[in-house]
Order: structure tokens, then C-alpha cells, then sequence
């Protein structure tokens, strides 16, 4: 079966993030980018599958500026086969990414999407869900183990407070969670290998659908800063203390 | 405008968070009706029109709708939106799993995780985990939005609203439930809990960890978090962890525990009301946001706090 993960290039999860004094957004520029986390875990998943005879092609598609190719090369250096890069100079909201994410699977036609839960810059966590529903198939989110039975996956999920494990027929939609997996380095000679490896590289516009943005981002601002409080000498004047604020 | 607020539940009670959401919505609109889906909850749906400010409960029982599976979900929830401007989702594990279907049916993007109603198109919303905040306007006529419940609080009690029984979805059939293992615990939920002791990677084992955090957390009657480091290095399982990539809270205390303070663990509980840091390192980061410090090794300073507290 194929396996289709779309991957986002987004600022690096250990840069501490800067907004830009106008408050239009967030300052990214000479700022560290990776492929989101939760895409990573994606990819190995992927990538385990077909090491175990499940997967027969991974294919990796992202949309986004030309540089999101290595986020590509990236994911095929980790193992997957091709990539797929869609450009866009402009931020796409989750719908819009959705939409061009189905027109992709209309194209490739793949078993099983298998995508990260959330991109840690606009936090949504929607992307996956919206494109199972656009497409019509069952989806298994935040998923922590993943096993595909022939025609159907059986998907252990994380829920508040617990697992829960969910049968979805093939083909459907799995967005990963951080226990699914440990996400391998590329070693130099993959690496190496991965550039040989085909991106196809399209536009937005060669999909025909509409990702016009329906949000406007009047303002982006600092949180609330906190200020350090107070250094205490013991743990019995901490205890005073938290008695003091009410807390315990 | 009329607001659906889809409420999560036990099948005899409505969980807080839903009372958090039923005061987001009610930000909106003073015609909130809330949606309890389930199967056999008709408790959950009496409880939910005891609810303030609930106009009315609708109560749609199958038992394609008991464990919320969200194919399900979204075809009792779809069809109700002829009659609602809005529907609102408590931002967690449920909701954000069912939300963006339902905008995806719509044709609407959804607002994620909002911590504030500014107006019925204007909400301001976590971004960065939490290192940026974005106010953004909808063009959207229906808004599909899940609510960050540590930001709002909960509706009180007082509520009379009718229970009104609406169709019920079909069976999902491409997506079946299997089971489901709950972590039983005598300790709050970690996402939800008023207390949380967190313990880092200077804990330095899983049998410290267990010997160390674990006590401490019982004797506040907290949950336990970690930092990522600390899960990376194998002392906590994952779904302990607090930070950008695992979970965010604000509870009433947080305690953190030979944590350094990366920016990514910061990301996920500096909203929490007192924050104490034990860390023998007085240059940690961690103690530019803690409210009360201890510079202490923390192998003699939890005994000394458990002695404290008596």
C-alpha cells in the first residue's frame, strides 16, 4: 500500500520565538527551521511500515516556500521515496491545506494518510481531521501505536485520561502523537542518497482549489510576561509562603 | 445569534470543561444550547441543563454515540447547524478530535483553542505554544471553535433548561470502536488538575522519579507532569509530560522539580498561578518565572517540604 505524509517546515521547537515589534507576526528571519515534530513521527512511522513489508511507497508532500525542499529531503533522507512540494509563498490556513491535500490523494490514490497531530507554529491541530472528513474516510488521531490489518489499521489513541484503540477501515487518515515513536537520525550516507531521490515541484494553483483565507490576523503580541518572584531560604518558609498565597 | 455548545461527558455528568465552554460561549450569545451526544446519558443531559445560562440541552442517544467517535459525532452535530451561528468544542482530546470535521463539512476554518472573545467574529488564541498570542477575525458566517478551558471559568449550577431529544447519528461504519484503557489513578488528570508536581532530569531514574515526584504529588494531592528531557531519559512516561509537545496547564500550583526551564517546558505551564521551582542550580531558567525559588538539591529539599507540610 502507499502511504502519503504531508510534512511542514516550521521554526525549530527549541528557538525561543520572537514577535516582531509591529506585532504583524512572528520574526523569522536568520531563525532555525526544521520539519515539525509531529510530521517527524510521521515519517518514521512511514517508514517503519515499509521496512516491515506494509508500506510499499512513502511519498512526502509539503506546501510552503521553495526552502520547505529540505524539509522534504529531510523526510527522504529518513527513508521516504519521493516528495512532493507544492509551492506557496503564502501562509495557507488548515482548510485550504486540507483541500489541496485531497486533490493530492486524488492523484496518488494512497491507502493511508499518516500525518503529525499539529504543527507547533499555529497550533490548530485541524489539518488531518479536516482532510478525513473532505475526503469521506475514517480517521484515528493522536495516535501512540498504529497496526495495519489488510484492508483496516487498528489505531491506539491518546484521550484525556487514557488510551483508547479505534478499528478504521483503509484507507483513512492517522495523525501521530509523541509516543507513536522515536524518530531516527539520518545517517550521512542516506542523506547523500536522498538527493538523488525525484521532488515533484507544483504550485498551488496546478490543483485548482480555492485556499483563499477566511481569518485575518489582526495582531500578533507578547503573552503577559511573567516576572521571577521571590528566592526562599527553606522548605518550611515555602510552605509559609504557598499557606500565605492560598494555594495549599 | 444561537451557539451550540457540544458538551463532554461521562454519560451521568458533564465534565467542568464543558462548563468552561457553556462561559466562552455565552461570551457570544445568551442563546447557548448544549448538545449532549452519547448513549444511555440522559444523567449527563439533565446535568447539563442545570448548567447557568443554558437555553436548552439536546440529547441525542444511540449507541453509535457512546464512546465519541467522531464520524459519528459529526453526523449528530451537522445536521443541527442549520439552526446555529456557532458551535463550540472544550479544546480537549474529544473536542479537537471532532471540531475541524465538523468546519471541514461546513466549509469554514476552524479557531483553534481561543482564550478570549473579543466579539462575534474577534478572538485571540495561543500561538507558539503559548509564545504568541494572535487575535484574529473570522469571514465566515458559521464559526466552528474550540475553547482553551484554563482560560475561561466555569458556569455555576442554577440552570433549568428543558432536555429536548434530537435524531440520533448511524453507526459509523469505517471507524469502529475497540477499547478503551483508562489510567486508573487516584491522582487528578494532569490537563485538568488544580495541582501538578513535575519532575525533570535531574531526578535522574525512573526509581527516583517514582521514590521522589510521585510521594510529593500524592501528599498535595496533585497530578504528576515531567519535562521532556526527563521522559526523553526514560523516568516518566510520555503522557506525563508538560511542555510545548506534550500537554499545557495552568493549574492553581506547579511545582517543578530539578527542571532547568527550557523554553519548551516553559511553553506548556507558565500559565499556572504560583509556580515553585526546586533546582539546585540558581542560574536555571526556571526561576525567572517561579514565584517561589528554592536553590536546593532537591534529594534533601522534597523530604524537608514533606516534613513541612506536616
Amino acid at each position: 500500500m502507499k502511504v502519503l505524509v504531508p510534512v511542514k517546515r516550521v521554526i525549530d521547537y527549541n528557538v525561543k520565538v520572537r514577535v516582531k515589534p509591529d506585532n504583524t507576526g512572528v520574526d523569522l528571519a536568520n531563525v532555525k527551521m526544521s520539519m515539525n515534530p509531529f510530521c517527524e513521527i510521521a515519517v518514521e512511522e512511514a517508514v517503519r511500515l515499509k521496512e516491515k513489508g506494509v508500506a510499499t511507497e512513502v511519498v512526502v508532500v509539503s506546501i510552503g516556500p521553495q526552502q520547505a525542499q529540505e524539509t522534504i529531503r529531510t523526510a527522504l533522507a529518513m527513508g521516504a521515496d519521493r516528495g512532493i512540494l507544492i509551492q506557496s509563498e503564502t501562509d495557507i490556513e488548515p482548510l485550504g491545506i486540507a483541500k489541496l491535500l485531497a486533490a493530492v490523494v486524488a492523484e496518488e490514490g494512497p491507502s493511508m494518510v499518516l500525518m503529525g497531530k499539529q504543527a507547533i507554529d499555529g497550533d490548530n491541530n485541524a489539518t488531518g481531521q479536516m482532510l478525513a472528513a473532505l475526503l469521506g474516510w475514517p480517521q484515528a488521531t493522536f495516535a501512540s501505536e498504529v497496526a495495519v490489518d489488510g484492508a483496516s489499521a487498528s489505531v491506539t489513541r491518546e484521550v484525556d485520561g487514557g488510551l483508547q484503540t479505534l478499528s478504521v477501515a483503509l484507507p483513512a487518515v492517522v495523525t501521530a502523537d509523541l509516543r507513536l515513536n522515536e524518530p531516527r537520525f539520518a545517517s550521512l550516507p542516506n542523506i547523500m542518497k536522498a538527493k538523488k531521490k525525484p521532488i515533484d515541484m507544483k504550485t498551488t494553483a496546478d490543483y485548482g482549489v480555492d485556499v483563499a483565507p477566511r481569518l485575518t490576523v489582526l495582531k500578533v503580541t507578547e503573552p503577559p510576561k511573567r516576572s521571577a518572584g521571590i528566592k526562599v531560604e527553606d522548605a518550611a518558609t515555602l510552605v509559609a509562603k504557598l499557606k500565605e498565597a492560598g494555594v495549599i | 445569534m444561537a451557539v451550540l455548545v457540544v458538551a463532554e461527558h461521562d454519560g451521568a455528568s458533564v465534565k467542568d470543561a464543558t462548563n468552561k465552554t457553556v462561559t466562552a460561549a455565552l461570551a457570544l450569545s445568551g442563546d447557548v444550547d448544549v448538545l449532549v451526544a452519547g448513549s444511555g446519558a440522559a444523567g449527563a443531559a439533565a446535568a447539563a441543563g442545570a448548567i447557568a445560562g443554558v437555553r436548552r440541552v439536546l440529547h441525542a442517544d444511540g449507541a453509535a454515540l457512546g464512546h465519541g467517535v467522531a464520524e459519528a459525532v459529526e453526523a449528530a452535530v451537522v445536521p443541527l447547524m442549520a439552526g446555529y451561528d456557532a458551535v463550540l468544542f472544550a479544546a480537549t482530546a474529544g473536542g479537537k478530535n471532532i471540531a475541524p470535521r465538523i468546519a471541514a463539512r461546513l466549509d469554514v476554518s476552524p479557531i483553534s483553542e481561543i482564550i478570549e472573545v473579543i466579539d462575534g467574529n474577534t478572538f485571540v488564541r495561543p500561538i507558539y505554544a503559548g509564545n504568541a498570542l494572535e487575535t484574529i477575525q473570522t469571514s465566515d458566517a458559521k464559526k466552528v471553535i474550540t475553547v482553551r478551558t484554563t482560560a475561561f471559568a466555569a458556569a455555576g449550577a442554577g440552570g433549568s433548561a428543558p432536555v429536548e431529544a434530537v435524531a440520533a447519528a448511524d453507526a459509523a461504519a469505517s471507524a469502529q470502536f475497540v477499547k478503551e484503557e483508562m489510567v486508573k489513578s487516584d491522582r487528578p488528570e494532569l490537563a485538568g488538575a488544580k495541582r501538578v508536581v513535575s519532575g525533570g532530569r535531574a531526578v535522574g531514574s525512573a526509581e527516583e522519579f517514582n521514590a521522589v515526584i510521585e510521594p510529593l504529588a500524592d501528599r498535595l494531592g496533585a497530578a504528576v507532569g515531567a519535562s521532556r528531557a526527563a521522559v526523553d531519559a526514560g523516568y516518566a512516561p510520555n503522557d506525563y509530560q508538560v511542555g510545548q509537545t506534550g500537554k499545557v496547564v495552568a493549574p492553581e500550583l506547579y511545582v517543578a522539580v530539578g527542571i532547568s526551564g527550557a523554553i519548551q517546558h516553559l511553553a506548556g505551564m507558565k500559565d499556572s498561578k504560583i509556580i515553585v521551582a526546586i533546582n539546585k542550580d540558581a542560574d536555571a531558567p526556571i526561576f525567572q518565572v517561579a514565584d517561589f525559588g528554592l536553590v536546593a538539591d532537591y534529594k534533601t529539599a522534597v523530604p524537608e517540604l514533606m516534613a513541612a507540610l506536616g
